[in-house]
């Protein structure tokens, strides 16, 4: 159908295409393609190597997986803070990575658990590391015929697992500067949302972690990060502040889960 | 006693405007304003609409005079040739179809010559911005007591200040709603509203109608918080003119973006503080100089402001006192009332000055307010007395008891410096309310009460008086039950249906339950004499009586009203600001411990304790719901809320973009009665609804300054503002 109907737009839990549907009237001439009968599409997978999310997966789900809570911490992290339960029930971590807001937050994780995106249509499977999904806001490599059928994670040992969102309120709230951070024999990762066109590896502050220099103050991550992101004022905060922010949560938290990495 | 109207709320079977049925209605939408300030020069009817089907009403259409009946009469029903702010309306459009409706406006372009807008109202406007009098100003007032220069220049301290709050959005539940519909002749609306009457006065003027053919029924309302004071009276009119030249029902319903685009909001302020004391620590002199924003036309701002300068001095003994107040017409969408009225605005920068003050002294601050605090026998700004028995040394005592605030400032000096990266603190607030309309305003606006006894035996309270979920109707129930001895099953509340009800005024000021709640137990008793009773009657004696009535006076109606009578001894003079500005006071002492996050620039409320003496609490859940609320609803105005305004318009009027509390951003909140009782009130009781509004904004900034060091003397201390304070501070 997505061949026939090149702009048909794949609904999965529609958390976030429905959202302006009374104001936005040109949507409702649009084509969708609903999604919610392909149970296939629904489950979370282990092998040796990997944890595999189907695009219908979604936060409830894997809050509710102990083998997640186990292996990847911070998926949970992360879904508990999207939305509330009525959200995270429905929606998908598929959604959040084609939805492409450069806030969201399942992104962050994901790219820093090295997810790889695996898109399929008529003409057969594609696997995009996420890490190079996006090439500019709301831009992805993801052809209108492809759909995304899985999400699949690297299992690895890690010694740093950080995510942090700062919204404006404790709940219920759009980032307004998000990190995510891992450290697993790979190397580092360093994932900032809310930040840039898209949501992005951090290149500068991971090599800054990889070569093991002094982090002795928020000031010693800023430059870094500086060069890695692009923050702009907006509606909900000022770019000095998500620099600034952003460079101290990443400090403080690996003042605490790696003290004595310097 | 349980809430009357609750489990019908709980249960979601209460059927707001939007949820009643209204058969053959139009939907009725808006076409606002592009531009803050210009002359409208054309209005284009885009292309494939089919405009045949529409109603569509401008000002021509209007019957009356083109104004919205208020305080002034600057006021029009839809722009004609001009526009003052952003959203103002211009068009109405109607059709069956909600989304052909919604379309159809998208396709109005409406083409205004600009001209330069006044967007900032702390300056003085530059010559091409005035667009009232010399500098636009829509109003000034001031108090004077004492000779507040000679003061200054002996005292031994004088500490100054400025302080600035933003405008705050209501958010209640339910958003702006109106029904219209003509019914021989007499054109009624019904919608979400707190003052059916001025709806009334509103009708009557613009659609040049008498009483007696117009009629205004409040439905069901979500929440009001002042949002619903004037603006309803804008939306009946607009749904009547479509109505009228539709000739079928129409139904105007906003949505959440509508509604926090082109509705009022509290009035942003900017706070000067010039005081003097003596070398004890004794204020000798008050000098204070309050600016409102008003926005583009005059509407409450007149009144708002005066609360403001009254409250501007705060529950202190001082005498010597000058307060100016000046509200400035801008460009920007109308302020109007909210929840406090000017108050909080004002006692965020006393109480928060008297944080500074107390720094700049040495002395500590719960002992600097303990000292001033005014004391029965001395008089306020205005020159009132006060002499209510109430204890208000023991207000503030009880709330520093409550925040175990020598206990918890130890505990946060060794926290401050051991831990990473939270830092505590805590902050106190001392405050006033005055209940009811201010100075002459109760004596204006002559509120009734009727109550009938039914054939039954029954009791029927008939009021204007609003349930807009603070619980009107169940107080209303308990007070005429108590008053008669009866039980409240036995007690019905009229629908505020101005065509069965008398007007007892408008549902504002802390003023229904202990002003209008008394005209509630006066109607009762002279109802009791009309039964032929004594007025200490009581119980089942007084529904046998009424019974009896009917039996003798058949197809007659058994019913009698209180009107509003001046308290003994009141006195006010409007034009030198001096004398009774209340009939009595609610004081309270709010003490909050804040957490700031030094990672994220974030500060949260941890713990909260409010101890007010607001009288005889008549119920008990209902009261400490209020004052839940109002602290809720405050510590989003501190700490969260931020308009952001773009060309005197709200661009965040999403509820994703407009930040308001959620339960996890409030802290426990402890709540302490004191009940000196009125003797003018309700069984005692003073009004408590905008009490709560007063004090946690400045109990909140002073526990962040006594957390980071910083002068948080701007609100909302969002993190992005937090952040700039914080610039230069060493943390
Ligand atoms: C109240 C509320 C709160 C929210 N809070 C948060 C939050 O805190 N953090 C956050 O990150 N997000 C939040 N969101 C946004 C949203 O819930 C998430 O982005 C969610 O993950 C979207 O998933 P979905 O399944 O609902 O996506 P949908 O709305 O169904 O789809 C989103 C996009 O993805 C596309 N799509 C979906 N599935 C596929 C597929 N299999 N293949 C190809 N394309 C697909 C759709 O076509 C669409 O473009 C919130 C939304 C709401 C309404």
């Amino acid at each position: 159908m997505l061949v026939q109907e090149p702009n048909s737009i794949p609904l999965a839990g529609a958390t976030d295409v429905l959202v302006h549907w009374p104001a936005h009237l040109d949507a409702h001439a649009k084509t969708y393609l609903d999604l919610s009968g392909l149970d296939d599409l629904r489950h979370i997978s282990w092998n040796q190597e990997a944890l595999t999310l189907g695009a219908r997966t979604t936060y409830w789900d894997v809050i509710q997986d102990e083998q997640c809570h186990q292996e990847f911490p911070l998926l949970q992290h992360a879904a508990r803070q999207v939305g509330a339960v009525q959200i995270q029930s429905r929606g998908t971590w598929a959604g959040n990575i084609v939805n492409a807001s450069p806030a969201a937050d399942g992104v962050p994780v994901l790219m820093a658990y090295d997810a790889v995106v695996v898109l399929q249509s008529t003409a057969g499977t594609e696997e995009v590391p996420l890490n190079e999904f996006y090439m500019g806001y709301k831009q992805m490599r993801r052809r209108t015929d492809q759909l995304v059928v899985a999400i699949r994670l690297p299992r690895r040992s890690y010694a740093v697992q950080v995510f942090e969102k700062v919204g404006a309120r404790r709940a219920q709230a759009i980032t307004k500067v998000g990190l995510a951070m891992t450290r697993s024999s790979v190397g580092w990762r360093v994932v900032a949302s809310a930040v840039a066109p898209t949501i992005r590896r951090c290149p500068s502050v991971e090599r800054l972690l990889e070569q093991d220099a002094p982090v002795c103050s928020p000031d010693d991550l800023a430059e870094a990060f500086a060069t890695d992101t692009q923050p702009i004022d907006d509606i909900r905060s000022t770019s000095a502040y998500r620099a600034r922010v952003l460079a101290r949560v990443a400090f403080h938290a690996l003042q605490s889960q790696a003290p004595g990495r310097s | 006693m349980r809430r009357l109207e609750g489990i019908s709320k709980l249960s979601g079977r209460e059927r707001y405007v939007d949820d009643l049925p209204c058969d053959g209605a139009l939907w009725g939408m808006t076409v606002r304003s592009p531009s803050p300030r210009g002359r409208i020069r054309s209005i284009e009817f885009g292309p494939g609409v089919e405009w045949s089907q529409f109603v569509v009403v401008d000002h021509r259409d209007i019957p009356g005079p083109n104004e919205v009946f208020l305080i002034e009469r600057d006021q029009p029903v839809l722009a004609s040739d001009y526009v003052r702010h952003m959203h103002e309306p211009i068009l109405l459009i109607a059709h069956e179809d909600r989304a052909m409706c919604r379309a159809a406006v998208k396709q109005i372009r409406i083409i205004i010559d600009e001209q330069p807008a006044a967007l900032d109202y702390r300056v003085l406007p530059a010559s091409d911005q005035v667009q009232r009098g010399q500098d636009n100003v829509l109003k000034t007032l001031k108090i004077e007591k004492g000779d507040v220069e000679h003061a200054l220049a002996e005292a031994a301290h004088v500490v100054e200040g400025v302080y600035e709050t933003g405008a705050q959005e209501h958010i209640y539940i339910e958003n702006q709603g109106m029904l219209a519909w003509v019914e021989q002749g007499v054109v009624v609306t019904q919608g979400s509203m707190q003052c059916p009457y001025y709806v009334v006065n509103a009708l009557k003027h613009a659609l040049a109608r008498d009483e007696s053919q117009v009629r205004v029924i409040q439905a069901p309302t979500g929440g009001g918080f002042g949002g619903k004071e004037d603006y309803p009276s804008h939306l009946a009119l607009h749904a009547a003119l479509l109505a009228l030249k539709a000739n079928r029902p129409v139904k105007m319903i906003y949505d959440r973006s509508e509604d926090m685009a082109a509705t009022t909001k509290r009035h942003p302020a900017q706070v000067r503080h010039r005081t003097g004391f003596d070398a004890s620590g004794k204020l000798v002199a008050q000098a204070i100089d309050v600016v409102m924003d008003g926005g583009a036309y005059v509407t409450l701002s007149p009144v708002v402001l005066s609360r403001g300068i009254i409250h501007a001095a705060g529950p202190y003994a001082c005498d010597n006192v000058r307060i100016a107040g000046r509200a400035m017409l801008t460009n920007a969408v109308p302020f109007g009332a909210f929840r406090g009225f000017g108050a909080p605005q004002t006692l965020f920068a006393l109480e928060r000055h008297m944080d500074v003050c107390a720094e700049t002294l040495g002395i500590d601050p719960i002992d600097l307010r303990r000292m001033n605090l005014i004391r029965d026998g001395q008089e306020t700004a205005t020159g009132q007395v006060i002499n209510d028995g109430a204890d208000r040394e023991r207000v503030l005592d009880l709330a520093t008891k409550h925040i175990e605030l020598p206990e918890r400032r130890e505990q946060h000096a060794t926290f401050n410096i051991t831990h990473p990266f939270l830092r505590r603190g805590i902050g106190l607030a001392m405050f006033f309310h005055g209940a009811g309309f201010t100075g002459s305003g109760e004596v204006a606006l002559q509120s009734r009460v009727r109550v009938a006894g039914l054939k039954d035996g029954r009791i029927e309270v008939l009021a204007s008086s609003t349930e807009m979920g603070q619980g009107t109707l169940t107080v209303f129930t308990k007070i005429a039950a108590e008053r008669l001895g009866i039980d409240p099953s036995q007690v019905l509340i009229a629908t505020p249906d101005t065509a069965r009800v008398p007007n007892s005024g408008p549902t504002v000021a802390s003023r229904t339950s202990m002003v209008v709640g008394r005209l509630v137990e006066r109607a009762c008793d002279a109802l009791l004499e009309q039964a032929g009773l004594s007025r200490d009657a009581r119980g089942e004696r007084v529904q046998q009586a009424i019974r009896a009535w009917h039996v003798a006076h058949p197809n007659a109606q058994l019913s009698s009203e209180a009107t509003y009578e001046r308290p003994p001894g009141v006195q006010w003079d409007d034009n030198t600001y001096r004398g009774d500005a209340y009939g009595t006071y609610a004081w309270a002492a709010y003490a909050a411990e804040v957490e700031v996050d030094l990672r994220t620039f974030t500060a949260r409320v941890i713990d909260f304790v409010a101890v007010q003496d607001v009288g005889k609490v008549l119920h008990e859940t209902l009261a400490r719901g209020q004052i839940q609320g109002g602290v809720v609803q405050a510590i989003g105005w501190a700490l969260l809320e931020e308009c952001v305004w773009e060309r005197g318009g709200m661009k965040n009027c999403q509820l994703t973009n407009y930040i308001i509390p959620t339960s996890d951003d409030v802290p426990p909140i402890r709540v302490y009665w004191m009940q000196t009782p009125y003797a003018h009130g309700a069984q005692g009781a003073k009004g408590i609804g905008e009490l709560p509004m007063d004090g946690p904004g400045p109990a909140i900034a002073n526990a962040i300054a006594n957390a980071i060091g910083v002068e948080a003397n701007v609100l909302p201390l969002t993190p992005e503002r937090l952040m700039q304070m914080m610039d230069g501070a060493h943390v």
